[in-house]
């Protein structure tokens, strides 16, 4: 492996600082860092571990109802916090659809929010990759891309954004508390992570040496606990990335959408909130039909970037059900197959 | 590291006699407590790390290295390459049995494979060695790559699998297809899948002056043994190979591949010992894998759904440089009483490793295909797929004529469909729903494998304490080899399990085959039976000749060992102990040698096969496509069941991959370069514990005079075979939809909904 200095910087100034130098990377858990520097994707000069600051790994709520989450959170302490839970179920169901027991145990939020695409061409160095190598081309493009984007790509780049957690949290408006060189500032979630354009090597809008130290829930967002689901098709039960996946979360009023959410995962270099779909659905009864109509809205603009068209129809799907699943309602419970089309099976079988 | 005796492992529940007791894991505690040591966990004093650099394309050559650039990276040693690299005593690619595994032991600079070790760093930590290869940053000439099923011309390869003829056929299948009232035609496809067992390939080799010693796992201690000694020009005596456990290796393990020979050379260039581990990511390339298939049935039917014809075809590739075929089309010899059946093979030479055996070759590729297309016809028929098949089922061994030594399948059906309430199957596809909505689907497969046995040796001997010991090479992959075997090695000498002394794993002991092709325990439990019996001869002979004994004269009747005491056979009253027998003689200790080897006579008469038949359910979502295996019943016979516990570990294993087989594996070859782009347990999906449904195995019971005196007939790969196809088959009776290219895909059942 690539030497490397590691530090560990006491206060978030300091992290900043000693990130912000050309060469650095933030380490959280590593859970994806060390597998990029493992296999040569990333070749850091200088490692700067966040996993030692203090006051990153609160969960809290805000007096104006909106909840805090450090980012040093690890995705399964947040996952299991019963109030957490109760209040964002979808985000709940996410993070537990994700990875596995031991991955979850340590990931991070903010590490979680900053994985890198899982675009086999990324991974594999002999492979041409504007995103690893800005301007080296793009050998997903023409090789095996059933998995790839079917929105937001573009010639350069056809990747996908792999985070469970990041979709209902886009869905429900979160935002990312920033620390950077020039303080601290915030940004929507749907901001942060950039569409390839030309240049598929910035992914997202950090800045050298920006620390994402919180994610942020709106004080709305708590409302569509009653109404929310997050569902992952995925090609074994459990401890597979999403072939597509969808969160869907909706506030029911006198038997109407008074308004609605929906994001995509799976399907683009972000995770996609379908905000066309969710004005489709203001304001009216929440039917099959109606369900549809908004599948359609959301993936409009989709279109296949290799042998990936399966993904569009799939979406669409997901849409449908992931909305009729927030219809019904939200479980009492959590399933024990977070996300998962056997959510609810019950065994029992009829003809 | 001492050498293993694993009668230091805690006593065990035994009740009566030892075979057919399901004794747990004799090495269980080690393994479970981190003592067992496996090749890796190595580290004699003074030891290097050596790192393969591979290459990254598939076909061309190395133009350059930056060997200086390597060098200069603090920790590294010494840089192998094609160039600079201690002489072998023979070309590599010899072949001088066959047996030989071609293998890259840096022969040249020509690259035939994607993967392909080309240089090896050795440096004092493996963090150097690593950034070392990483540094060699290799420039190439590349040729455009030969991949996939259709790279290039095909042909008929000369033999396939081990030794099986090309072509076999019985009867005229042609006309057969023509006089058929339903006739299918139908082509499957089976992706190239990777062993992956969870030990990674590993050597820590040591040479002292021309003495060599070696820790590596392998499932063929004395093949390595010759095939190391050949190569390096030493005599086999100056080796010593420790292969204590192995954490799988499901037919990767087999022949010696290319990476411990570079491991062993490098320990010879740098004159230390030193350790050499495949990543997982190196593992796909020069250690085998089962190659595709592309399958095409041809069966017809009459108006009864009475087979008339069974024409199974299967294209397969091998590497541009070695000979493995995927005996694909060999699957449909056994099962099914057509009056004519052809099978046949072609191949391609693709920018590949070279494929090799993988758990089942032939039977796990070719019984999906088979199984598939049997259900495809039972349903053109009309029939239920139990029925047809039973309507079929081959009294005698469709393509040779011969009786079946043994063959208790129907009453696997009968069981197997029983247990998992078969009967209340409908015919239709797409009938049943579960309370949430999900399609519910039943399917079966019959499965299969020979019975086969191989050569081994062992040793026995009774001591003046009246212990006993047992050596014989033999290899524990985890599959209990150490437990079963014990087992057989105690009843050979008539003591309690924990009274003898198992030796195996090591070189120096005798020749127990291959554990391979199902029949490890069969051989070897064949010839530590024998090698029990001899020495138990032996010991009688020195009582029933001792006016002292109280058996002396017990001669024409005979004499029984049982716990630790010879008895006469006609009077169990009078006997005496082993002990008390040397002692009087004078004896420290009686020993004797024993051998298990097939039965020529009984094959030439005899069909040797096991059997089973599984049964599974899955779920599909409807509009989503995803399948989930929500159970499945196995019923399989297999001769006598030595420990029913590992037995039912084998079985359970096999089925899972199975279900792999149907729904998960692949390795995903780029198009282009041939570079296999899921090299990692992330994202070569193998089942996960959420896909595996509660399992449960039947073992039909069957006494089998035939195949060898112990009427064993090996269960490591039966398991895999039917178990595929009744996943499969479960797949389209619930959605109705028929997938014939496997892993069976979501985006195949969003066709339809
Ligand atoms: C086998 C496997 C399967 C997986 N399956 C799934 C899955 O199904 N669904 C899913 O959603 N995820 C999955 N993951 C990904 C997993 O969720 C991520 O690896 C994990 O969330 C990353 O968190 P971490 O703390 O380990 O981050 P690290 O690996 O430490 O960091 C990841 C990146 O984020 C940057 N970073 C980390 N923290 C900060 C911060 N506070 N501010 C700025 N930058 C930061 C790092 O510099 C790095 O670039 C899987 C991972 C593996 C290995
Ligand atoms: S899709 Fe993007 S990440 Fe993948 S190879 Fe192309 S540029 Fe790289």
């Amino acid at each position: 492996m690539k030497p490397f200095d590691y530090v560990r910087p006491a206060t978030v100034t300091e992290a900043v600082a000693a990130a912000a130098q050309p060469g650095a990377v933030y380490l959280a858990a590593g859970t994806n860092l060390l597998d990029l520097m493992k296999g040569g994707v990333s070749r850091p000069d200088r490692l700067v571990d966040v996993t030692h600051l203090d006051g990153l790994d609160g969960i809290e709520r805000l007096a104006d109802g909106s909840l805090r989450i450090g980012a040093l959170v690890s995705n399964a302490d947040l996952a299991h916090d019963a109030d957490f839970a109760r209040s964002y179920p979808a985000v709940a169901e996410a993070l537990l659809s994700g990875a596995s027991a031991q991955l979850r145990n340590a990931a991070t939020v903010g590490g979680n929010l900053l994985q890198r695409t899982r675009c086999a061409y990324f991974y594999d160095t002999a492979s041409r990759c504007n995103k690893r190598e800005a301007g080296s081309g793009c050998d997903a493009r023409g090789g095996e891309n059933r998995t790839h984007a079917v929105l937001g790509w573009s010639e350069s780049c056809i990747a996908t954004h792999p985070s469970d957690f990041c979709v209902p949290l886009v869905a429900l408006g979160a935002v990312v508390e920033i620390e950077g060189r020039a303080g601290r500032r915030e940004i929507a979630l749907d901001e942060l992570h950039r569409l390839p354009g030309d240049t598929p090597e910035r992914e997202s809008a950090l800045e050298p040496g920006d620390l994402i130290v919180a994610v942020r829930l709106p004080p709305a967002a708590r409302e569509f606990a009653p109404h929310a689901r997050y569902l992952k098709v995925r090609e074994r039960t459990s401890y597979a990335f999403a072939v597509v996946s969808a969160a869907a979360a909706l506030r029911i009023e006198n038997g109407r959408i008074a308004e609605a959410r929906l994001a995509l995962g799976g399907v683009a270099a972000k995770p996609w909130r379908a905000s066309a779909a969710e004005d489709v659905l203001k304001g009216v009864a929440p039917t099959t039909d109606a369900f549809q109509e908004a599948a359609w809205r959301a993936l409009t603009d989709a279109k296949p970037s290799g042998d990936n068209a399966f993904k569009i129809e799939l979406a669409r799907r997901i849409v449908v059900r992931a909305l009729t699943l927030a219809a019904a309602g939200t479980p009492a419970r959590l399933p024990a197959l977070p996300a998962s089309p056997f959510a609810s099976t019950s065994g029992a079988i009829h003809a | 590291m001492p050498e293993l005796n694993l009668t230091s492992a805690p006593a065990h529940l035994r009740h009566g006699s030892n075979i057919g007791q399901p004794l747990t894991r004799r090495d269980g505690v080690l393994k479970v407590t981190g003592q067992a040591t496996y090749a890796a966990d190595n580290h004699p004093p003074g030891m290097l790390f050596a790192v393969i650099a591979t290459s990254s394309i598939a076909r061309g050559r190395v133009a350059s290295l930056d060997v200086a650039a390597a060098k200069r990276h603090p920790g590294v040693v010494d840089v192998m390459t094609s160039d600079h690299k201690p002489p072998l005593a023979i070309d590599p690619e010899i072949k001088t049995n066959p047996f030989v595994f071609r293998m890259e032991a840096l022969q040249s600079n020509e690259v035939r494979y994607a993967n392909q070790p080309i240089a090896v760093v050795i440096a004092e930590t493996l963090e150097a060695a690593t950034e070392g290869a990483a540094l060699l940053a290799p420039r190439y000439e590349t040729l455009p790559a030969l991949i996939g099923l259709d790279a290039g011309e095909s042909f008929v390869p000369p033999v396939v699998g081990v030794g099986n003829p090309t072509e076999n056929h019985r009867g005229d299948v042609e006309a057969g297809l023509a006089s058929a009232e339903t006739q299918i035609d139908a082509t499957y496809e089976t992706p190239p899948q990777y062993h992956n067992a969870m030990e990674p390939h590993a050597v820590v080799a040591h040479w002292d002056g021309d003495k060599l010693s070696v820790d590596m796992p392998t499932q063929g201690l004395k093949l390595s043994l010759a095939r190391i000694a050949e190569l390096f020009g030493i005599a086999h005596d100056k080796i010593h190979i420790r292969s204590p456990f192995l954490g799988g290796g499901f037919g990767s393990k087999g022949l010696m591949g290319g990476p411990p020979v570079l491991g062993i050379m490098a320990a010879k260039l740098v004159g230390k010992p030193v350790k050499l581990v495949l990543r997982r990511e190196q593992m796909y390339g020069p250690v085998g894998h089962r190659a595709p298939t592309r399958q095409r049935l041809r069966i017809g039917a009459d108006g009864e759904g009475r087979l008339t014809a069974l024409d199974h075809h299967a294209r397969t590739v091998s590497s541009t440089f070695d000979d493995f075929y995927e005996p694909a089309a060999d699957a449909s010899h056994t099962l099914y009483a057509a009056p004519a059946i052809r099978t046949s093979h072609d191949a391609v030479r693709v920018n590949t490793g070279t494929p090799l055996f993988m758990r089942a070759p032939g039977e796990a590729t070719g019984s999906i295909a088979l199984e598939s297309a049997i259900d495809e016809m039972a349903w053109a028929c009309g029939i239920d797929p139990l029925s047809f098949r039973l309507k079929n089922y081959a009294e005698v061994e469709p393509i040779t004529g011969k009786p079946f030594s043994s063959k208790a399948l129907r009453a696997c059906y009968d069981q197997g469909a029983a247990r998992f309430g078969w009967a209340k199957r409908p015919l239709q596809p797409r009938q049943m729903r579960d309370d949430a909505g999900l399609l519910v689907g039943w399917g079966m497969g019959t499965a299969t494998f020979p019975a086969l046995m191989f050569q081994a040796e062992a040793r026995a001997a009774i001591r003046r304490d009246g212990s006993g010991v047992m050596e014989i090479g033999a290899h524990d992959m985890g599959q209990g080899a150490w437990t079963a075997l014990a087992q057989i090695a105690a009843d050979a000498v008539g003591l309690d399990v924990d009274r003898v002394t198992f030796k195996a794993g090591t070189s120096d002991l005798p020749d127990a085959g291959i554990a391979g092709g199902s029949a490890h325990t069969a051989t070897a439990g064949a010839a530590i039976h024998s090698a029990g019996a001899a020495v138990i001869a032996k010991l009688a002979d020195l009582a029933t000749n001792d006016e002292r004994s109280p058996l002396f004269g017990a001669g024409n009747a005979g004499v029984i060992a049982r716990d630790g005491r010879l008895i006469r056979r006609d009077d169990e009253s009078r006997g005496e102990s082993y002990a008390e027998i040397l002692a009087r003689a004078g004896v420290a200790e009686v020993e004797a040698h024993g051998t298990g080897a097939p039965n020529p006579a009984a094959m030439e008469e005899y069909a040797m096969h096991a059997h089973g038949a599984v049964f599974a359910e899955v779920k599909v979502d409807p509009e989503l496509g995803q399948v989930r295996v929500t159970r499945m019943v196995g019923a399989f016979a297999a001769g006598r069941i030595v420990n029913p516990r590992m037995v039912q570990s084998q079985l359970f294993g096999g089925m899972i991959w199975g279900l792999s087989f149907a729904l998960h594996e692949e390795a995903v070859t780029d198009r282009r370069s041939g570079r296999i782009m899921n090299a990692n347990l992330g994202e070569y999906h193998v089942p996960v514990n959420a896909d595996v449904p509660p399992l449960d195995v039947i073992t039909v019971e069957e006494h089998d005079p035939h195949v060898n005196a112990l009427g064993i007939k090996g269960v490591g790969e039966i398991g895999i075979t039917g178990s595929a196809a009744a996943v499969a088959n479960a797949v389209w009776h619930a959605t109705g939809v028929r997938v014939r290219k496997f892993p069976i895909r979501i985006e195949e059942l969003l066709a339809q909904r």
